[in-house]
């Protein structure tokens, strides 16, 4: 069965979404995600969407799942590459992407990451600075 | 039967059109790159693709999730000068019993965010939806290259 590959970095999870997901693919993604979570104790999950041409709602709710679920976990995640006419595309669709942070490629989603898991307890204040990257 | 519509005002000309079946949820990819092959061909901007892709990809959802399916017919029309792409999602399922209801930002009877159909009519042109319950639903869209 199809499945998209989760690579293990550190304490990290890293995923590159290739292609345009249909739903079965995107809800197996969540699960193995959280479980890969759970297995590895990751410390975050960094998303990489630059390959991915449409983010609809069903799309934006799997991505605010694995980061609320995640963060049940103790885990952060960013997603990062996000499009500018997806980006545009969300805003007008009202899409809020509720928790999930991004930045705009791998390299910053990663000193994101180690930012936020280096800084546990001042997390909340890192929120705005992110949200608004795009 | 109740109707709701954005605009409208002109009528199209049919450039081109084609049909495809959606049933289930893998017919979603190959309707999104029908939808994105005729943008392409008439030179819509990346920015007016992808709004209108992911309006389709809501229709569709909807189409699926609560009318087990239907039938998008894609055409590329115009209008004078100006090209667009053209959908509609026609649906035999249960229809909606109070479109101004249905097109509010959060109503949703499926346990959803309810922004399906609000969010479409902000992405697309022109937006027109009719329903009559029990016998199905059909929604209208237009993108304009230059719109
Ligand atoms: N094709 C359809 N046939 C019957 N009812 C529909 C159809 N499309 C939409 N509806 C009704 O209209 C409501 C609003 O649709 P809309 O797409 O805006 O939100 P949703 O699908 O509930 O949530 P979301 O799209 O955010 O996941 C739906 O909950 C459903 O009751
Ligand atoms: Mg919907």
């Amino acid at each position: 069965m199809e499945r998209i590959p989760i690579l293990k970095m550190g304490q990290f999870l890293l995923v590159t979404i290739q292609v345009d997901l249909y739903d079965r693919l995107a809800l197996d993604l969540e699960a193995d995600l959280i479980n890969a979570v759970e297995k590895n104790a990751a410390k975050g999950v960094l998303i990489d969407i630059s390959a991915v041409s449409i983010v609809d709602s069903f799309m934006g709710r799997i991505l605010g799942n694995i980061a609320n679920m995640s963060r049940l976990l103790d885990a952060q995640t960013v997603v990062v590459g996000i499009q500018p006419a997806v980006a545009i595309t969300l805003v007008e669709l009202g899409l809020p992407l509720t928790g999930v942070r991004t930045a705009l490629n791998v390299e910053r989603g990663m000193e994101l990451l180690n930012s936020l898991i280096t800084f546990d307890d001042t997390t909340e204040e890192w929120d705005d600075d992110t949200d608004n990257d795009h | 039967m109740t109707t709701l519509q954005k605009s409208g005002t002109m009528i199209p000309i049919t450039i081109t059109k084609e049909t495809v079946l959606v049933v289930k949820e893998q017919d979603v990819v190959p309707l999104r790159n029908t939808v994105k092959q005729c943008a392409v061909k008439i030179k819509m901007g990346l920015v007016n693709q992808t709004k209108l892709i992911t309006a389709a990809s809501e229709l569709v959802r909807n189409m699926l999730r609560y009318a087990k399916g239907g039938a998008v017919l894609v055409e590329t029309v115009s209008v004078g000068r100006n090209q667009g792409v053209k959908l509609t999602f026609q649906d035999d399922g249960p229809g909606i019993a109070d479109i101004n209801q249905a097109m509010q930002d959060g109503f949703s009877t499926g346990n959803s965010l309810g922004l399906g159909l609000p969010g479409t009519k902000r992405l697309v042109n022109e937006f027109d939806i009719k329903s009559t319950v029990g016998s199905g639903t059909t929604v209208t869209i237009i993108k304009w290259v230059n719109g």
